[in-house]
Parts: C-alpha cells; sequence; structure tokens
C-alpha cells in the first residue's frame, strides 16, 4: 500500500547546525522528538517480549527468567490448533487472492476497456471501506444465503474457516492489485517489444519477460496478503463459526480474561514472525 | 491505387480483457458488493424476537437510530475521539517523517524500517502489550509506587483508550508523510527563506501545502478504521462506555437477542458519515493548497 | 550493392487520434543500403521505424519487405530486427543470454547457439563480458550488446532508432564509425533513425529528410547537402543564409530573382519556378566570398555591398558577421588556409565589402 523504498537519487548534502529554511539532522528539537517517538514505540513491544519471559505467573512483574511459558504454549492443544487454522486459512488465502489479484492488476494496466474507470474504483473500496462495515456485511450475507440454501435444498450450511478464507480473499485483492500494479507501470514497455522483435510471440514474452520481471511484485503482494489474513482479527471474530478458532480470537477471548505470561509468550512470537516477514519484503524491495 | 484501412485486430485484444478481469471481477462482485447490498436490504427488515430477520419492511431502525441517545452518543464519541486521535498522530508523525526524511540516508532505512514493524504487526498484539503496562500490578504502577505515591486506576479508563488508539494508529499517519515529503524538495526552503520567509512562515507556505497529499493520506487512513474500532475501547477502556464499534458488535454477535437489522441500518449511516466527512476534509485541504 | 528493393512504403500513413505522425509517406530502400533518416523530433522518424518492425500497424497504405506484403504480420514474423533508443536489453539475463534469445526463439538448433553467440559478441568486440548483466556495463558496451542481440539473427533489415543518442561526443563518433565498418562488411540493409544531422551525412549511402510526418527530400548526403530542394531541408542541413524576394527569369536551371533591396540575384534552380514568384535564395556560409571594395567599376554580377559586423576567430575557420545596405544579416565563414597572424590584413569590424555569390551555389528554393 505504501512505498517504503525512498528514491536514491542524490540530494543536496545536509549541513550541520541551524540555517533559515533549513531543517537539518543536526536539529536537536526534532532529534529529541524522534527519540521520544521510537521510545513510545517501542517499549511496549520490549515490555511484551520481556514479560513473556518472567517467572510471574501474573506476567506482569519481572520475578525471574523462565522458557516455562513458551513450553507450555507448544503443548496447548487449543492455542496450538488456533494456529495451524489460522496458518491454513492465511496460506489458502494468498495463493487464491494473488492469482486473482494479479490478472487483475494485468487487465487494469495492459487492457482497455470501457468499464475501466468503474473498476478502478471497485478495487480501491475494500481499502478505504472501514473493514468491520466488511466484517458485518459479510456475516451477513453468508447468513441469508445459508437460509436460502437450506430452504431450497434442506443442507445446513454453517460458518467455517472457508467463510473466513472466502473473506480474507476478498480483503486481500485489492492489495494485491495494488501493489502488483506498481510493479507493472515501472515495467518497461519496450522490453516486451524487444523480445517481440526477437521473435517472441505473446505467450513467450510473458514467460520469459514480463513474468520473471514482475515477479518481485507480485512476491510483494502475495507477503501483503499473507500479513493481512495473520493480522486479520475483526473478520475472524465475525466469520468464523462456532469450533473453529483461529489464533488472535483466541488471544482476544483469553486477553478480555486476564493477562497471563503465555499471552505474552504468543503474542511475542505473533510478533516475531510479522517482523520476519517485513524483513523479508523489504529485502525483495531493495533487490529489486 | 486505393489506399485501404488496416485497423489492428480488436477481437482477441477483447477475450483476453475479459480473461483475465472476469475471475476477480466476479469474486469481488458476489463476496464485497452483494454483501454490501444484503446489509442495505436487512436496514430495512424487522427484527425478529429470537434474532432472526423478518421480511417486514419498515424505517423503524433508522428511527430507533436517530431517536436513541445511546446511538447518537455513541457516534459523536466515535467520532470525538478519532477527531482527536488523527490530529494527535499528525502532531506527533510529522516532525517525525522530516526527521527520517532530513537524516543520512543509511539512517533513513534503518528508521523507516523500524516504523514498518509496528506497521505490519498485530494490531491486538499491539493493543495487549499496553494492558501490561497499564494494569493495576503493571510496570507503570510499579513505577509509581516505587517513587512513593499511591497506585492509580490507569487500565480501563477512557484516557487508556485514547493512549492506545494513538499508538496503534501512528505508524499509518508516519508512512504517507514520510512519502510525501520525500518528495519535497528541500531547496525551496532555502528559496523562501531567500525571500526573506522566517522558518514558519516557509514551513506553512511552502512546506505545509506541497506535503498535503501525505497529510490527507495519512488522515483518512487513521481515521476510518478508527472510527469503527472496538478492540482498543475493549481492552484498554474496560468496555464502560460505548464506541460506535462496541455497539455494532453487540447487536450482532452478543446481545440477547441480537438485532441484525439494527445493525445494519447503524452501519450504514456509519458509511454514510464516512462518505460526508472524508469529502468536506478533501474539500479543505485541497482549498488551502490553491 | 545490388538494385533490389529492401523495404517498399506505399502511401503509408499513421493517426494517433488527431495526430498524423506519419503524412502519406513513399519510399524505397535499396538492398544493402545504409540508409538514414533524418529530422527534427516529432517528424515521424520513429513511427516510421516501428510500423517497419510491426510494433504498429499503418492507418492507411502496405509496407512491404523483400516484396512481402506485412499487413499485420505480428513483429515476432518480420524478417527484421530493431536496436532500440535505450537499448532494451533484459535486465534479468545475462549478456549471453541476451544475445542467445532470438535464435531461441526461432527454434534454432540448440547445439549451435552459443558457437553464434560466441561469434555475435566477438563481432562487437565483447568476446569476454558474456556472463555480465547489463546493469554492470557501460552505456557503450550495452549499446554494443544490444547490436548483437539483433545481428546474431541475420537479419533482412536492421533498424536502428537513434541508437546513439544516450552516448556522448566522443564515444558517439567511435560507435559511428564502428556501425557504419559492421554495416559494411555484413551488407545488411541499415534503417538509421537520428535527428544529428552530422551523423547522417556521415555515414548514410541515402538520406530521408522528414518534417511534419512528410518525407522532403531523399538523396546522398552530398545532394542533400548542395542541392536541397526546399527551403526546410537548407534550413536543416547545415547552416545558410537566406535572402528572400521574386522571381523575375526563369529558364530550365536557373532564375533571377529580385531583392527587396533591389538587387538582382541570379541562382540555380533545384526546381522549376515561374516568374513572378515570391522564392528564397539560400547561400552556404562557407559558399559566400566576401571581396574589398572595387571603387570604380561597375558592381559586379550577383555581388551586394556590405558592411562588416563581427569577426568570430574558431581556429579552423574565420566566422564573419556582415550586414547588407537593406539591414539584414549574412554570414561568411572563411577557411584559414592561412593563419590570420600571417596576414598582413584581414576583416575588421565597420570595413566596408562586397558580399560574391557563385551563380551555381546560390539557389532557388519555393516554400
Ligand atoms: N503512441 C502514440 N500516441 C499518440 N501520439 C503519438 C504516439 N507515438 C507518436 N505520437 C506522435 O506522433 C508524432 C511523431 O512522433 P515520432 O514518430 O515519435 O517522432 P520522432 O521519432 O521523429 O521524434 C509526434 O507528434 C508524437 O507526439
Ligand atoms: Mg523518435
Amino acid at each position: 500500500m505504501i512505498e517504503a523504498s525512498s528514491k536514491t537519487q542524490a540530494r543536496p548534502t545536509v549541513r550541520p547546525g541551524f540555517r533559515l529554511g533549513t531543517i537539518s539532522w543536526g536539529n536537536w528539537a526534532l532529534g529529541t522528538h524522534a527519540l521520544l517517538v521510537y521510545l513510545f514505540l517501542y517499549v511496549p513491544i520490549a515490555v511484551l517480549v520481556l514479560f513473556s519471559f518472567t517467572q510471574d505467573q501474573f506476567g506482569t512483574r519481572w520475578t525471574g527468567f523462565t522458557f516455562d511459558w513458551y513450553a507450555r504454549l507448544f503443548s496447548n492443544d487449543r492455542l496450538m490448533g488456533a494456529a495451524l487454522n489460522t496458518l491454513y486459512v492465511a496460506l489458502a488465502s494468498t495463493v487464491a487472492s494473488t492469482v486473482l489479484g494479479t490478472l487483475l492488476a494485468m487487465a487494469m494496466e495492459r487492457t482497455r476497456f470501457r468499464a475501466r474507470p468503474a473498476v478502478d474504483g471497485l478495487l480501491y473500496l475494500p481499502i478505504v471501506i472501514p473493514e468491520i462495515v466488511m466484517a458485518l456485511s459479510l456475516l451477513a450475507f453468508f447468513a441469508f444465503f445459508f437460509d436460502i440454501i437450506e430452504f431450497v435444498t434442506g443442507a445446513t450450511l454453517r460458518r467455517s474457516l472457508t467463510t473466513v478464507t472466502l473473506a480474507h480473499i476478498a480483503f486481500s485483492i485489492s492489495f494485491v492489485v495494488v501493489v502488483v500494479r506498481t510493479s507493472l507501470k515501472n515495467f518497461d514497455m519496450r522490453l516486451e517489444e524487444a523480445a517481440a522483435d526477437l521473435g517472441a510471440n505473446g505467450w513467450k514474452t510473458f514467460w520469459r519477460i514480463t513474468f520473471p520481471l514482475i515477479l518481485p511484485g507480485i512476491i510483494g503482494g502475495a507477503l501483503l496478503a499473507f500479513t493481512l489474513s495473520l493480522d486479520d482479527f475483526i473478520i475472524s471474530l465475525f466469520l468464523s463459526g462456532p469450533g473453529t478458532s483461529l489464533l488472535p480470537v483466541e488471544v482476544y477471548g483469553r486477553v478480555k480474561r486476564a493477562i497471563t505470561p503465555e499471552i505474552n509468550a504468543i503474542s511475542t512470537l505473533m510478533l516475531m514472525l510479522s517482523m520476519t516477514l517485513v524483513f523479508l519484503s523489504q529485502v525483495l524491495q531493495r533487490r529489486r | 491505387m486505393a489506399a485501404k484501412s488496416l485497423d489492428p485486430p480488436q477481437r482477441s485484444d477483447r477475450l483476453r480483457t475479459w480473461l483475465l478481469l472476469g475471475p476477480g471481477l466476479i469474486y469481488l462482485l458476489i463476496f464485497f458488493a452483494l454483501p454490501l447490498v444484503v446489509i442495505v436490504l436487512y436496514s430495512f427488515l424487522t427484527p425478529g424476537p429470537r434474532g432472526n430477520v423478518e421480511w417486514v419492511f419498515t424505517f423503524n431502525n433508522y428511527i430507533t437510530l436517530f431517536t436513541g441517545d445511546l446511538y447518537l452518543s455513541a457516534y459523536w464519541r466515535s467520532i470525538w475521539s478519532s477527531l482527536l486521535t488523527t490530529f494527535v498522530c499528525l502532531l506527533i508523525g510529522y516532525p517525525l517523517a522530516l526527521f527520517i526524511v532530513r537524516s543520512p540516508p543509511r539512517w533513513r532505512v534503518v528508521l523507516l524500517f523500524l516504523i514498518l514493524i509496528p506497521f505490519w504487526t498485530n494490531f491486538l498484539v499491539r493493543t495487549y502489550a499496553w494492558m501490561i503496562i497499564l494494569a493495576n500490578n503493571g510496570l507503570l504502577n510499579g513505577l509509581i509506587q516505587a517513587l512513593g505515591m499511591p497506585r492509580q486506576t490507569l487500565l480501563n479508563t477512557e484516557g487508556a483508550t485514547l493512549v492506545g488508539l494513538i499508538y496503534g494508529e501512528l505508524p499509518f499517519m508516519i508512512l504517507p508523510l514520510y512519502a510525501a515529503l520525500d518528495r519535497f524538495d528541500f531547496n525551496l526552503m532555502e528559496a523562501a527563506a531567500d525571500l526573506g520567509a522566517n522558518r514558519w512562515q516557509a514551513f506553512l507556505r511552502v512546506m505545509l501545502p506541497q506535503t498535503m497529499p501525505g497529510v490527507v493520506a495519512g488522515s483518512v487512513l487513521v481515521f476510518i478504521p478508527t472510527v469503527g474500532q472496538f478492540v482498543v475501547s475493549d481492552l484498554l477502556g474496560g468496555a464502560k462506555v460505548d464506541y460506535l464499534g462496541n455497539i455494532l458488535q453487540r447487536l450482532f454477535q452478543r446481545s440477547n437477542p441480537p438485532n441484525w437489522p439494527l445493525g445494519s441500518a447503524m452501519a450504514i449511516v456509519f458509511m454514510f458519515v464516512l462518505t460526508v466527512a472524508i469529502i468536506i476534509y478533501f474539500r479543505g485541504t485541497t482549498e488551502e493548497d490553491r | 550493392m545490388s538494385d533490389s528493393i529492401a523495404i517498399d512504403l506505399r502511401n503509408v500513413t499513421k493517426r494517433f487520434g488527431d495526430v498524423t505522425a506519419v503524412d502519406n509517406i513513399s519510399l524505397q530502400i535499396r538492398d544493402g543500403e545504409f540508409f538514414s533518416m533524418l529530422g527534427p523530433s516529432g517528424c515521424g522518424k520513429t513511427s516510421t521505424l516501428r510500423m517497419i518492425a510491426g510494433f504498429e500497424y499503418p492507418s492507411l497504405g502496405q509496407i512491404y519487405i523483400h516484396g512481402r506484403e506485412m499487413g499485420h504480420i505480428p513483429p515476432y514474423q518480420r524478417p527484421v530486427n530493431t536496436v532500440f533508443q535505450s537499448y532494451a536489453l533484459f535486465p534479468h539475463m545475462t549478456v549471453e543470454q541476451n544475445v542467445a534469445f532470438g535464435l531461441q526463439m526461432k527454434g534454432v538448433d540448440k547445439a549451435s547457439i552459443p558457437g553464434r553467440v560466441k561469434e555475435a559478441l566477438e563481432m562487437v568486440r565483447l568476446g569476454s563480458f558474456g556472463a555480465r548483466r547489463p546493469r554492470q556495463m557501460s552505456g557503450g558496451q550495452q549499446q554494443r550488446v544490444a547490436l548483437a542481440r539483433a545481428l546474431v539473427n541475420h537479419p533482412e533489415v536492421l533498424l536502428l532508432d537513434e541508437p546513439l543518442g544516450a552516448l556522448d561526443q566522443k564515444l558517439r563518433k567511435e560507435m559511428q564509425l564502428e556501425l557504419k565498418g559492421l554495416q559494411e562488411r555484413l551488407g545488411i540493409t541499415f534503417i538509421f533513425v537520428t535527428h544529428d544531422q552530422e551523423e547522417a551525412l556521415t555515414m548514410s549511402d541515402r538520406i530521408a529528410v522528414m518534417s511534419q510526418g512528410n518525407i522532403l527530400q531523399v538523396g546522398s548526403p552530398t545532394e542533400i547537402y548542395e542541392r536541397p530542394i526546399c527551403r526546410f531541408v537548407a534550413d536543416f542541413i547545415g547552416e545558410t543564409n537566406f535572402i528572400d524576394g521574386t522571381v523575375r527569369e526563369a529558364n530550365g536551371t536557373h532564375a533571377t530573382l529580385a531583392t527587396e533591396e533591389g538587387l538582382h540575384v541570379q541562382g540555380y534552380t533545384p526546381r522549376p519556378v515561374q516568374p513572378g514568384q515570391s522564392a528564397t535564395i539560400s547561400i552556404r556560409p562557407e559558399k559566400a566570398r566576401l571581396l574589398p571594395v572595387n571603387g570604380n567599376s561597375t558592381p559586379a554580377a550577383n555581388t551586394m555591398p556590405v558592411r562588416v559586423e563581427r569577426v568570430s576567430y574558431i581556429g579552423s575557420d574565420t566566422r564573419i558577421l556582415v550586414r547588407a545596405h537593406g539591414g539584414r544579416s549574412l554570414s561568411v565563414w572563411e577557411q584559414n588556409t592561412l593563419s590570420t597572424l600571417d596576414r598582413e590584413a584581414y576583416w575588421e569590424a565597420g570595413d566596408e565589402a562586397v558580399l560574391a555569390c557563385p551563380v551555381d551555389n546560390a539557389l532557388v528554393l519555393t516554400e
């Protein structure tokens, strides 16, 4: 959604000290402010990680180091089941939304059709619409159609991992489209002409030239979809059925009851996973 | 020799367009657009006694919304706290983004990465981290007691909700601001100074207008999810007062019996209010630009 | 050089919406020819080249390559290859892979590919660079990879769209020689697009000068420079002085023009003119002569009295700006066969002089 990489072009060299009209690295007020903001952002995260190793059974004081809570986590079938469910949903929705989103991005960037502005608008809506509205509407939608199906065929359908996955796909497609479109926009069209000039037909040109060059964008889109699905709480809360628990929903339920070091531990693991994914996507961007 | 017109062949192009467009478009129409139609429909139906929906057309849901004090005050509370959150994030975020843009390139990558991590970390996890700090026997109270003062109630207050919201949304404000400032040509500041503007004037007249797209993007990105939130007010505010999201969640999931038609009406009014708010905001900021 | 026709454009027009990029041009390019298309930016050179390559189809008219009508034949089935303006090398492939690409697409026997790639790279003096990526190479080297990538396919015609545009002056000169040498050695037809007249003059067998979608003149470099057939070509190629007037007399090859100052100037007419028509005399600065005033005699034919305004010494030449009595400025270049230091006297600003235009070097042009 936001390109983190900055342009690397030469910038005027930054002079230290004060100059009228210049805001420089040497400006202590900005520096102090930045330090405080980074502290604000990272102290809670550090506390969370630290207290996942505390011996204190309430998980809010430091009383000594232990790995116990992590060990308990891995023997907690319910949490492990929820984690597996979450991974399953994330993988499935990533694959589907990456394929659909990439096709859509190709259509938007490489073909002309009259409904283009309308489709463009439709593609941006899922990004700007409040997630809770999307969750509620999908909840109502599934209930509505399950009722119809029951009425027509007599079969009873229930919310399940499948409904969550379908919802995550709908939610992620637009984000994939944005990322892949960016890499298609940056793609030099003359490379395709050069391939055609050298005898490659449309199909060969796509697989030998276009696809390898936009692959980092597609992987970036997939990573984004994966992260969105893993992190999603609101849609998961409304669309998972009874008995099919997902990790964020499970954590929310427990947190509402009490703070425990076990939750500190699982939160720390989720944090690590997010960091890994961010790191991967950054490496991917810099390689381009 | 008569020159004949040669228009490029088109039928295969059209087929290709629909093969590429079709699957995703159909998916979004079914699983995104149709659900929105369904809640519009529900908002005009009558709630049944067991949480079901009766197919009786009515305006009652909308009337209830606008007459029940509970709902109106929840709207106000949500909008007010979102405005406050957005404004504070802007106030904190702008100087920080400026700092990142003006730092040496090698530092910039690291500083930006440190913003990206919270940006992509689970919201729930980050909110939970504040519970540990603010709990009655938590870190901050430990500090307060160590200073010899009595223990304070920090968790389950509206203040805690606000801190949680700002904490959660700050990265979403910083990144668009960074993107806008990165595009800004800082030589313009020297040009302004050269023409006799002091720092503050140069900021107001040159830098701020030029970076307005980032301000708008960041504000929208923070404002929209904040209005509908219920996790933060639930976990840090202790669900003591109702925000829009709390009521929505209750109407659909918890209340006995659930009331989907009323919830649908509430969601639709919510979207309507959001749209109007954003249009007003865009108007205001683009006018400043001129 | 044989006389068979490699490329034949018949009444080709290309429109992009309201813009007519190429306006009903007809052109024949011979086998083995180094043919340049020269014209200011936006005159339709690239569009013409892209229609030959097959990236665009003509709105009207036909294109024949060795007698075969191209119609809607896609680029990948045409016997031509292109060297793109900014090379368009595939960044995810090595130099070798780039060069091998065309052979692979053609389905050439796999075993013979490495040998041909090597041969092509050696031809452009990049034999040891096969394993590199394009971005690890300099502009000139990338240029040569692009050349090898196209030539390895033995195209019937090679299209080059301002291939030297991105290179610095020195490298550009080197590549001009190299390209020309290569073309002579291989005997392949080159169609070379450029907006640099000097480049076109040095390299080409024939040049087409284009303006606003039209071809104004096709001819050898000498013909284009010495016998431009219209004002635009005379102006665009090299430098020249224009003197406007009205045709007084005209026979088949020469005409006399009356200028606004009332002088009569005679010149050669590349295209026939009619008495009474308004026309322009074009005289190149190096062909005009500046003579001392000859006090008593009546003015010689094709001369006009002038005053020297400015004298600029530029090494090989001295460029002298003079003003005629009517007020117009003209420039005269004198080659410094004798160093100005060795001369006893030379032109100085303020000197009175006579400008002489040799009849066969003064061209009477219309438009
Ligand atoms: N794809 C296109 N769409 C619209 N106009 C174009 C396109 N390609 C070229 N033109 C227009 O056609 C004219 C000729 O362009 P071009 O052939 O690129 O000129 P040159 O190569 O001589 O600079 C220009 O006015 C240009 O703007
Ligand atoms: Mg061009």
